[in-house]
């Protein structure tokens, strides 16, 4: 992963924007990860097919780029287990307390110019800065 | 059938779009976050996300309906609370700890990476706990 994918990044975001775009245009819905997930097994009956799908296509569209050869190089292995199991309850409780996480308050919410998503981003980003500082300084991880 | 299609269609260019950018890849993550060496290619795949997203929906908002629904669901909440700020650092903290956040956790474990399904797994059992908390304090 050296170097700086600068032509693969903005193509890839463009994607992500046009998703977002394309959710809202013929279903009327926000691209958040983490509420599409919450409401995929717990939301209301009739609410919960095209969230399913939502999900199959991430998988899908993951697929197809991996078999394009663009995944090759982005597997990280010997990441303590303790670490990532923590991170993942964080992650899964406080983006159902926050309303969002990086899709929904940081690109469809900022897109909306929404100030409840400006603020989450600027704290998310913040705490994350924090603990990644503490990682390298405390565990020399980085 | 066409809702459902279009959710998997849109589903699908995000995937790609996670891939392509390598946000599956927890050190660029982490690298963004990361002051003493920082990585912008993160900033990269936002900037190209959140401009695009932004011309699109105001293009998307001159319609009165989406073409498979009678409205569009947006969020209507507009007040910056304590639970709206103290889930975002929760959150945070979380994504910086592990490099991940569900988007790409989710595509990179639907590909067979092993750490981001460890994640996904511990993601589910975060978001069960606040299903348990909610309903034990509305």
């Amino acid at each position: 992963m050296e170097g700086i994918p600068v032509i693969a990044a903005l193509s890839g975001g463009v994607l992500i924007g046009l998703a977002a775009t394309v959710l809202l245009l013929l279903d009327g819905r926000i691209a958040g990860i983490s509420g599409i997930l919450g409401g995929a097994y717990g939301g209301q009956r009739g609410d919960r097919a095209w969230r399913v799908a939502f999900l199959a296509g991430l998988a899908s569209g993951g697929w197809l780029a991996l078999i394009a050869g663009l995944g090759e190089t982005a597997e990280r292995s010997g990441y303590p287990l303790g670490l990532l199991v923590a991170a993942g309850l964080l992650v899964g409780f406080g983006s159902r307390l926050g309303s969002g996480c990086t899709s929904g308050h940081g690109v469809c919410g900022i897109a909306r110019l929404s100030p409840r998503s400006m603020a989450a981003t600027l704290v998310f980003t913040l705490a994350g800065m924090i603990v990644v500082a503490g990682l390298r300084l405390a565990l020399d991880l980085l | 059938m066409a809702k459902l299609a279009a959710a998997w269609f849109a589903g699908g260019l995000f995937g790609f779009g996670l891939v392509l950018s390598q946000m599956i890849d927890p050190r660029r993550v982490q690298g963004f976050l990361d002051l003493a060496a920082w990585d912008p290619t993160l900033l990269l795949v936002i900037a190209g996300a959140t401009g695009t997203t932004l011309v699109g929906y105001r293009i998307v908002q001159r319609r009165d309906r989406p073409v498979f629904e009678d409205r569009f669901h947006l969020p209507t909440a507009t007040k910056l609370d304590g639970r709206l700020l103290l889930g975002s650092a929760l959150f945070g903290a979380g994504w910086g700890m592990a490099g991940y956040c569900p988007g790409p956790a989710l595509t990179a474990a639907a590909i067979g990476f092993i750490e981001p399904l460890v994640f996904l797994l511990a993601l589910l059992a975060g978001s069960l706990l606040f299903d348990l908390y909610r309903r034990s304090a509305p």
